[in-house]
């Protein structure tokens, strides 16, 4: 996809890149405290973000730029079941209105930063801890070498060829997260959601306008997957439907376990904030769901295009003015920078609360804490940036999936000890490691699939393979535990603290 | 109340209750329209949760 450059595009996609870049760099000084001095400023920006900023900051780092590109890309190659991601992020907020608020009391009262400080502090287990965090870490690795899968996208469609572009911005962003940490992805969420909407309400008032209206976009679209054939079509066949259902109810329970989305819970203001964003949130998924249905609308429009992620830049591109189009890049390139910086801090907090003061120095000062993060999240960003120059881009697609299944192994260990201290620290790493080597298993088996197969009775029932590793895991933990409650009843645990 | 944060995993998960084309709306087949307007009332039923449970501090 290397055409001619377009210029007018270009010049827009630039102006909005330089006034994020000037933002990101502000944001230090951004309602600050000494930014440096600890890492609740720097990795959390200082735990006092307010509904309004949690929302744009969540709301930011959840709906990720992968997600404007790979969701609609999903359901123009496959249809209905593509659609997953809708019912996906509805349910994870009852879910998120319940649990999370919990969470935030616990890890408030105890001065945690990350998750693995969380189930330290359940359970007094530094394997357990390190399980969380190495999890957690390398979960969201692939996460961020997606966003710039989707920010090149867009690069590609306005004519630049090459790799210097994406290093150029890539580079830029490590620097600013570095200097103002979680403030500058949040400040930036402004811009970048304000312009989403834009974007988007615009996209699906105008592309059906142009295209006959949406009784027209669902008809192409069907006749195109009648002529596809397979499993495709404007609905379910009946062999997906528990697949469909299996694999949003399991990436809801995945979508707060990654270290981003907890950096957001960690870094707002009070419980009730959190309360608040789950009744607000829902707003990013009616987005979601229009923007699915970008999808459709590339057949209605006749878009032709080589790989599935090339279809949402090259639709604003056929449909829409060129400073039109500029703009949508600009939202979708600024929509890739905002849950980058969010990962790598997610990331960088795990490696220097759990990885690095536990085990190479456990005297290190709160203003080290700082700077072994800001140093971390350099480091993790030029792993990324690395991974995706010099793999394929399947490999990172791949990865992501498969940490999806991780991730998601870590909920027993995190969520349960919320609200009872029955479970062991040995029943919850054994269904750590049952869920992670079956899931991974199971996957890698089925030619890196998500979905698993199981045979009852002459029936198959096709589910998510994170799903059934997570009850596996569940199993696993709780006869564990009981087994060992029954060895040593007496065990002390007077050393695990609540709130 | 807390038993309403359960409905929309009911009415979302519970897939053959939606898999349908008709009756469409403003051209949008069930399947779509049905599970669209389960993002407001998902947001209504939290709203009545939260509305109707002791305030903490928090």
């Amino acid at each position: 996809m290397s055409g001619q450059i377009e210029w007018v595009a270009l010049s827009v996609f630039i102006f909005f890149f330089a006034l994020v870049t000037v933002m990101g760099f502000l944001a230090a000084r951004w309602k600050s405290g000494a930014i440096g001095a600890d890492l609740d400023e720097w990795g959390l920006g200082g735990r006092q973000f307010g509904i309004w900023i949690t929302w744009f900051l969540v709301g930011g780092d959840f709906y990720t730029a992968y997600t404007v590109i790979a969701v609609p890309a999903l359901v123009y190659a496959v249809g209905a079941y593509g659609f997953f991601a809708l019912p996906y992020t509805i349910i994870v907020y009852p879910f998120v209105f319940a649990v999370m608020p919990m969470l935030w009391k616990t890890a408030h009262a105890n001065g945690h930063v990350t998750a693995a400080d969380v189930v330290h502090g359940a359970y007094n287990s530094r394997a357990l801890e390190l399980a969380v965090a190495i999890t957690g870490i390398i979960a969201t690795m692939p996460y961020i070498a997606l966003q710039l899968v989707g920010m090149s996208a867009v690069i590609h469609t306005m004519g630049l060829s090459g790799d210097l572009p994406i290093v150029a911005a890539f580079i830029i962003l490590a620097l600013y997260t570095y200097s103002s940490g979680l403030r500058a992805p949040a400040l930036i969420a402004f811009v970048k959601d304000t312009m989403i909407y834009i974007v988007v309400l615009v996209a699906v008032v105008i592309v059906p306008a142009k295209l006959g209206g949406y009784g027209a976009v669902f008809a192409a679209a069907d006749q195109a997957f009648a002529a596809k054939g397979g499993a495709t079509g404007l609905i379910l066949k009946d062999s997906q439907m528990l697949a469909y259902a299996t694999l949003a109810l399991g990436s809801a329970f995945a979508a707060f376990m990654y270290p981003h989305t907890l950096t957001g819970v960690f870094a707002s203001n009070s419980a009730d904030t959190i309360r608040k964003n789950a009744i607000l949130l829902p707003a990013y998924t009616l987005l979601l769901g229009l923007i699915a249905l970008l999808g459709y609308m590339a057949y209605a429009a006749h878009i032709k295009v080589d790989t599935p992620n090339e279809m949402v830049p090259v639709l604003f591109k056929t449909l829409f003015p060129s400073w039109f189009a500029g703009f949508a890049f600009s939202a979708i390139a600024i929509g890739a920078l905002v849950p980058a910086a969010v990962m790598s801090i997610g990331a960088a907090n795990l490696f220097t609360r759990n990885v690095w003061k536990t085990y190479l120095d456990p005297s290190i000062s709160h203003a080290g804490e700082a700077s072994v993060a800001k140093i971390t999240s350099l480091v993790v960003k030029v792993g990324a940036l690395a991974f995706t120059l010099f793999l394929p881009v399947q490999y990172a697609l791949d990865l992501q999936l498969l940490g999806g299944l991780w991730i998601l192994q870590t909920f027993p260990a995190l969520v349960f000890g919320l609200y009872t201290r029955w479970f062991r620290a040995g029943g919850l790493l054994a269904g750590w490691a049952v869920g992670i080597l079956w899931g991974s298993w199971t996957a890698w088996s089925n030619g890196l699939k998500p979905i698993a197969t199981l045979s009852l009775g002459g029936a198959t029932y096709s589910f998510y393979v994170g799903l059934g590793a997570l009850i596996l895991n569940i199993v696993v933990a709780v006869i564990v535990t009981a087994v060992v409650a029954w060895i040593s009843p007496a065990e002390d645990r007077s050393v695990a603290v609540r709130s | 109340m807390w038993i309403l944060l359960l409905v929309p995993f009911i009415g979302l998960l519970w897939v053959p209750f939606y898999n349908f084309t008709d009756p469409a709306l403003f051209g949008f087949p069930v399947f779509y329209w049905y599970q669209l307007a389960w993002v407001p009332i998902t947001s209504l039923l939290i709203w009545l949760v939260y509305r109707s449970r002791a305030h903490d501090d928090a």
